[in-house]
């Protein structure tokens, strides 16, 4: 098997255990590059926690984390050093924050947002940091005059698209979404959709989408997991899943879906 | 005069042991902020606890101390420290750059170049360089240890883009020996400069927020930029109004309240001696 054909991401029996408590247990799936994987079920059910274990910003109970870095060699997340793993984080991983603040420095502006991964990794040229800064918002719909702006003054779609500008910044071939169009007004969502779709296929990403609006799921992903009280109980193709699920409970989430 | 009741320079040994301790350490790790039990001072917070208790800590018998505020050997911070040592330690006071073998300093480092017998001391407000930008603590320290200051060079990124250049003009960030990102006090970046392979020993203390930190002799310095926006270290393009000189940094006075102002040197001492100035009476 040949290093391109080698998935990206093994998890490997992640079980979390809050004490006592749950958080989810035995997950075990691969994630192979240009590959978007959506995590869906209700409040509670561990989704949240399966992102932050793959992320490595939780530690697992058990299990682990293997990645293919980008010289090829798969590692266990584990064995990375902290300085390793930030690198890893503003460089080849993106994670998008349900709420855009966690993601964004809310008082630096838009152009600082995206060029911090770039200065990060040692660019120094402020005239490159903002041209490609500039291009980042206009690739992600917004107005170029708006790069000298805060966030704290962008409507919540603008600051979702800022936050995926600025993850996508360092080109990195895997981003993890925690509901990404949470709190977004309908036709927001839409268009936020749209584009993470456009920026999905045209970049070959690799993704894991925590959500629990199941047209979320369909739109952007190929493959679909379903978690019930911190365990997996069904996987499929997307459209497998949602026109055909096989789990009482997929069959009960599917269901509750409000006809349009 | 020693005053009875305290023990020599103030400061108990056992408190000075514990910030020679500190001391030493911050110089073999240059530019680390090194933390330190502060003890209270009979001064508030923000009038130089943090250079107080390191001068106290260096202070021998035969030293020769100088104090400046601004620049200036005048000023209530300075009168008022100098006076202390003298009280509490007896040792020789001076204003004269050149005599002094410690210089306790607020914001200036004096025009006279400094040599490998004196040490500087800085009294410093907010140490962390990182502060405005990572309100952590826990964060910030991590980022010092992973030498991961990237977001340094995003505070430069908005000083470019709010007013087309680099608009921090003091306590503007450098990095020491190629490691730790430090910030130098409240200083003008005009000094920065002066920093890089001085000949003497610089001490930083913070006193509200226990910390120490150092530039050992002779040390690398450089102020952080763009490729494209170098470091200037500015100052006012004016001569100053009583010595004539070009090439050092000066103090705007108003003079009335009808407009007039004039510019003369901050370092009141290099000013004077420049004038052909008289001995003041410490």
């Amino acid at each position: 098997m040949s290093d391109a054909d080698a998935p990206l991401l093994v998890a490997e029996g992640l079980t979390k255990y809050y004490g006592r408590q749950l958080g989810c247990r035995d997950v075990s799936f691969s994630l192979y590059e240009g590959e978007v994987l959506a995590v869906v079920g209700e409040s509670g059910s561990g989704k949240t926690t399966l992102l932050q274990l793959l992320s490595t910003q939780l530690a697992p109970s058990a299990g682990r984390v293997r990645y293919r870095l980008r010289d090829g060699v798969t590692r266990d997340l584990e064995s990375l050093s902290e300085a390793e793993r930030r690198f890893l984080f503003r460089t080849d991983w993106g994670y998008v924050h349900q709420d855009a603040a966690l993601g964004l420095r809310m008082n630096v502006s838009a152009g600082a947002n995206v060029g911090e991964r770039l200065m990060a990794v040692g660019w120094r040229h402020y005239g490159r940091i903002r041209g490609t800064a500039a291009q980042w918002l206009d690739r992600v719909e917004i107005e170029p005059d708006r790069i000298d702006d805060p966030p704290l003054v962008y409507s919540g779609g603008m600051r979702q698209r800022l936050q995926i500008a600025r993850n996508l910044v360092t080109q990195p071939r895997l981003v993890f979404m925690d509901e990404p169009t949470g709190g977004l007004d309908v036709s927001v969502q839409a268009r936020l959709l749209d584009l993470l779709r456009g920026l999905v296929t045209e970049l070959g990403l690799a993704a894991v989408v925590v959500t629990h609006d199941l047209a979320v799921a369909r739109l952007l992903s190929h493959r679909i997991m379903v978690m019930k009280g911190g365990e997996v109980i069904e996987t499929g193709l997307t459209d497998q899943v949602l026109d055909d699920p096989r789990e009482p409970y997929s069959q009960l989430l599917v269901s509750s879906i409000l006809p349009a | 005069m020693n005053a009875p009741a305290y023990n020599f320079a103030y400061l108990d040994e056992q408190t000075k042991r514990m910030i020679r301790r500190a001391i030493l350490k911050a110089i073999a790790v240059p530019g680390y902020q090194v933390p330190f039990a502060s003890r209270e001072m009979p001064m508030p917070y923000g009038w130089g606890t943090g250079g107080v208790q390191v001068t106290a800590s260096v202070l021998g018998p035969d030293d020769v101390l100088k104090v400046i505020d601004q620049g200036s050997d005048d000023t209530t911070n300075a009168v008022s420290i100098r006076k202390f040592f003298a009280k509490t330690a007896g040792v020789r006071t001076t204003t004269h750059t050149a005599e002094a073998s410690v210089i306790q300093t607020r914001h200036r480092i004096p025009e006279t170049p400094l040599t490998a017998d004196q040490i500087l001391v800085f009294q410093v407000p907010i140490p962390e360089p990182l502060r405005f930008l990572e309100p952590r603590e826990t964060e910030t320290r991590r980022m010092h240890a992973l030498a991961d200051y990237g977001l340094m060079h995003v505070k430069l990124y908005e000083d470019i883009a709010r007013h087309g250049h680099i608009a921090t003009t003091y306590a503007y960030p450098v990095k020491v020996d190629g490691r730790y990102v430090m910030d130098p006090s409240p200083t003008p970046k005009f000094d920065n400069p002066k920093m890089d392979d001085c000949a003497a020993l610089q001490l930083f203390g913070a006193g509200r927020e226990k910390r120490i930190y150092a530039i050992p002799p002779h040390t690398k310095v450089v102020s952080l930029d763009f490729e494209d926006h170098p470091f200037e270290a500015s100052r006012t393009p004016k001569t100053c109004a009583l010595c004539g000189a070009d090439d050092t940094f000066l103090d705007e006075v108003i003079t009335d309240d009808k407009g007039g102002r004039l510019f003369v040197c901050s370092d009141s001492d290099y000013c004077e001696r420049r004038r052909g100035g008289v001995e003041k009476p410490a």
